[in-house]
């Protein structure tokens, strides 16, 4: 009987269908947990550029939640800057991106992207007064590796820098891997993202940029580094120009916010 | 020395899967940056080479000699998407990290390898015990390696700092070979090297 082609395929479907049902079982009893998981993570990240934890802060779904109040969930149209009705639970910019109908291909850019949503989910985080203090952007573009995906917090006044991090990334532990350092990340909050013109002009330059107040558009560049340094100001140009949160930061401006 | 006995303790030292057989390389270039990293990959080693020697072997009856390669692997990458699906639901920020590599085991030739040469031939207890010693075996080499990757690469041992680092106020200034694989290929090269010093056994004849 073995050795026979029956048996071997016999054996084979067999084996086939046991393994499948343990693959797809293991997948099925842990997808929740995995899917909690990613979401606490992108929310953990929102929070760290907002300033409202530290990066290496270990915070279970209850504090991450409570911390969560002050901050409004929106997703927006891009062209318009307009609020959308989308539930923000429901929405995924990566799943949006890869669907023709909600995406487009991307304008000319230097951030190594080829389509991008249409919406946007940003986040609004209103101080104890009840008034905006800050709004927390998420940007993405390409680094050496790969896609770098981080947040951006501006402040109330749309033009300065609260915090910048990156939640995902492939670049090199040591090197462009760096964005995550703390010492790095603290350069960022009181630089300034447009130029008097209106402009996107914040740049991470080669070597070092002086403070915040004395060199207000630049910060020091990652050593060894350079193309991971290009990649971040490339992805900022490239959000905060006209293409990206423009709209929506003139929008606003506009509900008098200034 | 009982059978056991060797199945366990042979591939620590004298059939070592990194140092003797040098299997499993890529993995261990890139995972050993950090320790929590290597501990996690080489628990999730120990895991599937244990499971999957015991079934192969279990199985090794009933196995068509002709198709016995391609169910070995079906076996195998069963195993590491079932502790892939694991370690994304219960270590999540650990699996971020190890990223792709997790799913990589399926192709680590220790696996395959170890499923082969022995499970085929041995009964299920020895080769559970076999897996766990070549697991074992690996890990023990990933721990090394992160080790002094970690500590001189980054100053930090376990993510804690031991060597505070210039760039945060200290006085060491890590070594970036060591953080890059090459720094791996040294530290195994000369791990290979200090084994074959203290078991001549190992060099290959000229």
């Amino acid at each position: 009987m073995q050795g026979s082609v029956l048996y071997n395929l016999g054996f084979a479907a067999v084996l086939c269908v046991v393994c499948a049902i343990a693959v797809s079982s293991s997948y099925v009893s842990l997808r929740e947990r995995q899917e909690i998981n990613q979401a606490l993570d992108a929310q953990q990240n929102v929070l760290v550029a907002a300033g409202l934890a530290a990066t290496d802060e270990s915070l279970t779904p209850e504090e991450i939640e409570a911390r969560f109040t002050p901050i409004q969930q929106v997703v927006i149209e891009l062209e318009t800057g307009e609020p959308m009705d989308v539930d923000p639970a429901t929405f995924d910019f990566r799943a949006d991106a890869r669907d023709p109908l909600k995406s487009r291909v991307a304008p000319v850019n230097n951030a190594g992207l080829n389509r991008i949503a249409n919406r946007a989910l940003v986040y609004e985080v209103q101080g104890s007064d009840g008034e905006l203090d800050l709004v927390v952007l998420p940007v993405h573009g390409l680094g050496l590796w790969g896609i770098l995906y981080g947040f951006v917090a501006l402040d109330a006044d749309l033009e300065t820098i609260r915090g910048l991090t990156y939640y995902e990334h492939k670049e090199t532990p040591g090197l462009g891997g760096e964005v995550d350092n703390p010492r790095w990340k603290n350069l960022w909050p009181g630089r300034q993202v447009f130029s008097p013109d209106g402009k996107p002009a914040i740049e991470v330059v080669r070597g070092r940029a002086g403070t915040a107040e004395e060199d207000p558009y630049r910060v020091d560049g990652l050593a060894g580094a350079t193309m991971t340094s290009r990649g971040v100001t490339n992805m900022l140009r490239f959000w905060f120009d006209e293409q990206g949160y423009g709209p929506y930061i003139d929008g606003l401006r506009l509900r008098g916010i200034d | 020395m009982s059978k056991r006995h060797d199945a366990l303790m042979d591939p620590l030292f004298n059939n070592n899967p990194i140092a003797l057989q040098v299997l499993g390389i890529c993995s261990a270039l890139a995972v050993t940056t950090k320790m929590d990293t290597a501990l996690v990959m080489s628990v999730a080693v120990i895991c599937v080479t244990m499971a999957s020697n015991f079934f192969v072997s279990a199985l090794r009856h009933q196995i068509p000699t002709s198709i016995r390669i391609i169910t070995q692997l079906t076996i195998i990458a069963s195993l590491v998407i079932v502790v892939d699906q694991v370690l994304k639901a219960y270590l999540f920020e650990i699996s971020k990290q190890l990223s792709v590599f997790v799913g990589l085991i399926i192709t680590n030739c220790i696996i395959m390898g170890r499923a082969e040469a022995y499970a085929m031939q041995n009964p299920p207890g020895l080769s559970l015990i076999d897996g766990f010693g070549n697991g074992l075996g690996y890990g023990a080499v990933l721990m090394l390696t992160a080790f002094v990757r970690e500590l001189f690469g980054s100053g930090s041992l376990f993510g804690v700092s031991v060597m505070p680092l210039v760039a945060e106020g200290g006085w060491y200034t890590p070594n970036g070979l060591m953080v890059l694989s090459p720094g791996a290929f040294f530290i195994i090269g000369f791990l290979i090297w200090i084994l074959r010093v203290w078991k001549p056994g190992q060099v290959e004849r000229e």
